[in-house]
């Protein structure tokens, strides 16, 4: 009975351990990554540019389908229950307000930042997660190529440019299919539905948006490419570490944005 | 007779020559358990070292403390002079422009052709053009007999092609030590022998001292001029192929007719060891 709960105890205290080593191993992530951006040039290890476009191409462009797919659909969704709730106190065309704001404050970036864990962090932690079970990583290193530089700090980039890009535009699309339901629904013009959004949703609410897709993308990141370094034992680890990485990236972008969005609206 | 005639060459150079890879006193461990014990070892310029042993011998783990991929507990490993896991990181990857490394299972980029990987090194570590770049690269691949085969992606290479083309990124940069691990493994024997020669022949062209990890003993013994035999850990011999079959050691005759080692259990250990509870 006593070892079965020094057994838990002892797993217990090994998960934290783990836990506490793998944020450490993200902030040294990042703080190599950022290192060779700033310094790569200098020690004729540049950042590829090359690269990084490659990269930006995977993360952005090739999900701009899904996102605009996914987006108009919550546009609408964001639609039709605004709509549903504000009829109990007869004020329909107030809609606009609930739209306009949880759009660029929240589903875009939510959305966004979802679609891109499912995506891109699987990937890369699948891709990471085969190089070190195939030894390229070691070929990396005795290479004299170093593998933070070359491969963390591209998708980084990449990440924080296409995130917010993907994001702006999830807004705007999110946007217009709310407002072609709201049009078809409440008989609101499109020009009547631009300016009421024109003057509620200032440029702050947008940003605000932006800046915490910018910090889903490191976390996205980050999070994907340690869960491939982790990755021990062919390709069952290989599955087992990528699901990992999906489900901690949306779990830390959730947890994330709520404490961002209480933090921002607290002054 | 090469191999003889290359180290009656040897000793004399060895006054002028500093050994290419000096370990002194090498201790490694594997979480709490020491793989390496205390180990002592030194290749010369200009020689094909082979490094042999059964499956968890402890070679793998010597090769990669050699590469710098496992940080040893004590002890030196000196490449070219320098000691590898005391000087500054832009040392380190100096250093390691001047070795060469072919992985067993290839490790080429799956994501780039055969011509993109063999330019790797050449492209992150020179200011070569692309033009004169791909020139080198294909002369290496004229070297190891894959001249043709530039636009391939490594998943369309065959078990022998891929040792070629991790040949040929090993020793695009001209370095002056190589390091082969386990070669021949997984070959058709007529395949195996052509990676042998391949082997020789570089050293023949090249001049460079090789380091060669494998199980396999007819490879070991076609190409070796010195053959370092590991057992659990420990170096059992490092000599000539013909002092290694000569030998009276047990383990070593063990080693060579293929012959398992009967396990000495006492009745007790045994028990506990059936009975022992899953966990």
């Amino acid at each position: 009975m006593a070892s079965r709960v020094s057994d838990h105890l002892e797993r217990l205290g090994r998960a934290s351990a783990d836990a506490v080593a793998e944020f450490g191993l993200g902030a040294v992530l990042f703080g190599q990554s950022l290192f060779w951006m700033i310094l790569g040039r200098r020690r004729a290890q540049p950042v590829r540019l090359e690269a990084t476009f490659a990269r930006c191409m995977e993360v952005g462009i090739q999900a701009i389908p899904i996102v605009t797919m996914m987006s108009i659909t919550i546009g609408m969704m964001l639609a039709i229950q605004g709509i549903y709730t504000l009829r109990v106190f007869g004020a329909e065309d107030q809609v606009v307000i609930g739209v306009g704001f949880s759009v660029v404050r929240e589903f875009g970036p939510l959305i966004t930042g979802i679609l891109v864990a499912g995506r891109t962090g699987s990937s890369l932690a699948a891709r990471i997660g085969t190089m070190r079970i195939n030894q390229e990583l070691d070929a990396l290193q005795v290479m004299g190529i170093n593998p933070v530089r070359f491969i963390v700090a591209p998708a980084l980039i990449a990440m924080a440019i296409m995130v917010p890009v993907l994001t702006f535009w999830s807004d705007i699309v999110m946007l217009a299919g709310a407002g072609w339901y709201i049009s078809v629904d409440l008989g609101m013009s499109w020009g009547a539905y631009i300016d009421r959004l024109r003057e509620i949703v200032k440029v702050e609410d947008v940003t605000h948006g932006l800046w915490k897709s910018v910090l889903f993308s490191a976390l996205i990141t980050l999070v994907g490419v340690i869960n491939g370094a982790l990755v021990q034992g062919g390709a069952e680890g290989v599955g087992k570490m990528t699901t990992r990485s999906v489900v901690l990236a949306i779990s830390a972008i959730i947890v994330t944005d709520m404490i961002f969005a209480f933090i921002t609206t607290r002054s | 007779m090469t191999a003889e005639a290359a180290v009656v060459r040897a000793e004399p150079e060895l006054v002028a020559n500093p050994p290419v890879i000096e370990v002194v006193d090498l201790i490694t461990h594997y979480g709490p358990r020491e793989i390496l014990h205390k180990i002592s070892l030194s290749v010369r310029q200009g020689e094909i070292m082979v490094i042999m042993g059964g499956s968890g011998s402890g070679k793998s783990t010597l090769l990669n403390s050699l590469l710098g991929l496992i940080r040893p507990t004590s002890g030196q490993i000196r490449i070219l002079g320098q000691d590898l896991n005391a000087i500054p990181d832009v040392e380190r990857t100096r250093l390691r422009q001047k070795t060469g490394v072919a992985f067993q299972g290839g490790a080429l980029f799956s994501s780039l052709n055969v011509l993109e990987n063999i330019m790797l090194p050449l492209r992150e570590h020179t200011r070569l053009d692309q033009h004169t770049m791909r020139i080198m690269a294909r002369l290496k691949m004229q070297v190891v007999n894959l001249a043709g085969f530039e636009a391939l992606m490594p998943s369309e290479l065959s078990g022998g092609m891929i040792k070629r083309a991790a040949l040929a990124r090993a020793i695009v940069m001209d370095p002056r030590i190589l390091f082969c691990d386990e070669p021949s493994a997984g070959l058709d024997p007529v395949v195996s022998s052509a990676i042998d020669d391949l082997i020789l022949s570089l050293r023949e062209a090249m001049g460079m001292s090789i380091v060669v990890v494998t199980h396999e003993l007819e490879s070991a013994f076609k190409i070796a001029d010195r053959i370092c035999v590991l057992d659990k850990g420990n170096i059992l011999i490092v000599g000539t192929v013909d002092e290694v079959k000569n030998s009276p050691n047990q383990r070593i005759q063990n080693l060579l007719n293929r012959r398992t080692e009967e396990e000495t259990l006492d009745p007790d250990e045994y028990l506990r060891r059936l009975t022992a509870a899953n966990d």
